[in-house]
C-alpha cells in the first residue's frame, strides 16, 4: 500500500470559486451602501492590524476611522451561481491604507470607483492607483441631491480618463443601480480583456 | 485580572493584546500559505483530544468551515484581524485539519469564460 487516503480530493473538486471586485472612493462616498444594496449578505466587516507601528499600545475601540492600528474593511457577497461566488470588497477611506490596497487588489477583477460631484478630487487617488496597476475600472458617480448635476462626460474631462474607461451616474442605495454599475464594469472588463487578447495574438 | 503579566490585560490594552495572544505572539503563519481574503477553507479533519496548540478558536473554525468559507468571511465572524486569522488557519494546515484554496489564476480563455459567467450572474439579480 503505498497510496494514502485522499478525503480532500472530493472537497477540492466542491470548493466553490471565488473572485472579487473592488468599491473604491473617498470617505463617506457610499462604498458600504452600494455593497449592502447588491450583497446578498449584510455586508461583513473585516479588519486586518497595522504590526508595524505601536500594535498592543493603542486602544482602538470606539475610535473609527481614526485610528493608526486597525484598518477595517467591509465587504458583502454575491453567488453567481452553484460554485461561483463574487465578493465585494470596500476599500478603505483612508489613502494611507496602501498596503491594504495592495492585498485587496491581488487577483481582483476590476474595481468600481465611486465619486462624489461634490469632493471630485476624493477620487483622484483611486483613479491613479488602478491606473499605475492596471487594474481596470469604471467611474460610479453616486447622485446625492444635493450634488452639482454634471454630465459624464464632465467628469470624464475633470479625471483625464482614457476614452475607454466607462463613467455612470448611479444611486448607490438602490439595488438595481448598484447591479447596473457591476454589469457595466464587467462588461468593459470583457473588453479589457478581448483587446488585451488581440493585442497578445497580434505580437506572435 | 490578576496574576503574572496580568498588567498587560487591563481595559486600555484593548482587543488587540487579545489577538495575539491567540497566536502566542505570531504574526505569520507557521506554513507556506499565505491565505488570501478570499482563499476558501475547508474543514478536512477534526483534531484528536488534546492536540498540541489546537484552542478553542481552532475548533471554532473548523466547526465554522464545514460549509467551506473565505478568509475574509472567517475574520468577520470570528471577529478577529485577518493576521491573527491567518495564524490560526496556518496551526490547522499544519495539521492538516483544513484545506485551502487560493483563487484560481485563471488562463486567458477561462478569464472570458469567469467575465461571461459572472456578466450572467449580475444580469440575472
Amino acid at each position: 500500500m503505498v497510496s494514502k487516503p485522499s478525503e480532500n480530493e472530493g472537497s477540492a473538486q466542491a470548493a466553490p470559486v471565488a473572485v472579487k471586485i473592488l468599491v473604491a472612493g473617498g470617505f463617506g462616498v457610499g462604498k458600504t451602501t452600494l455593497v449592502g444594496a447588491v450583497s446578498e449578505i449584510r455586508p461583513l466587516q473585516t479588519e486586518e492590524l497595522l504590526t508595524d507601528r505601536g500594535v498592543g499600545v493603542d486602544d482602538t475601540e470606539g475610535v473609527e476611522q481614526k485610528t493608526t492600528t486597525t484598518v477595517a474593511m467591509d465587504f458583502g457577497r454575491i453567488t453567481i451561481r452553484d460554485g461561483l461566488i463574487l465578493y465585494l470588497f470596500g476599500t478603505p477611506g483612508q489613502d494611507r491604507f496602501w498596503f491594504m490596497w495592495d492585498e485587496l487588489s491581488y487577483g481582483a477583477l476590476g474595481a468600481v470607483v465611486l465619486a462624489d460631484t461634490r469632493r471630485l478630487a476624493d477620487c483622484f487617488p483611486a483613479v491613479d492607483y488602478f491606473e499605475n496597476r492596471g487594474l481596470p475600472f469604471l467611474i460610479a458617480v453616486n447622485c446625492f441631491d444635493d450634488g452639482y448635476d454634471y454630465r459624464p462626460g464632465e467628469i470624464r474631462e475633470a479625471l483625464d480618463l482614457s476614452d475607454t474607461t466607462p463613467v455612470v451616474l448611479c444611486d448607490v442605495r438602490d439595488r438595481a443601480s448598484g447591479k447596473d454599475v457591476l454589469t457595466t464594469l464587467v462588461k468593459h472588463l470583457l473588453a479589457v480583456h478581448e483587446a488585451e487578447t488581440q493585442a497578445g495574438a497580434s505580437a506572435l | 485580572m490578576t496574576g503574572p503579566g496580568s498588567e498587560w490585560l487591563d481595559d486600555e490594552a484593548g482587543p488587540i493584546v487579545r489577538s495575539y495572544a491567540l497566536t502566542r505572539g505570531r504574526a505569520r503563519p507557521a506554513t507556506a500559505e499565505g491565505f488570501d481574503m478570499i482563499t476558501i477553507v475547508s474543514t478536512a479533519g477534526q483534531p484528536r483530544s488534546g492536540s498540541p496548540g489546537i484552542g478553542p478558536e481552532h475548533v471554532d473554525i473548523l466547526e465554522m468551515c464545514l460549509n467551506p468559507l473565505t478568509v475574509a468571511e472567517i475574520s468577520a465572524r470570528m471577529r478577529l484581524p485577518l493576521v491573527v486569522v491567518r495564524v490560526l488557519l496556518g496551526d490547522l494546515l499544519h495539521h492538516r485539519l483544513i484545506t485551502a484554496h487560493r483563487p484560481q489564476q485563471e488562463s486567458a480563455l477561462s478569464k472570458e469564460r469567469l467575465l461571461r459567467e459572472v456578466l450572467h450572474g449580475l444580469q440575472a439579480l
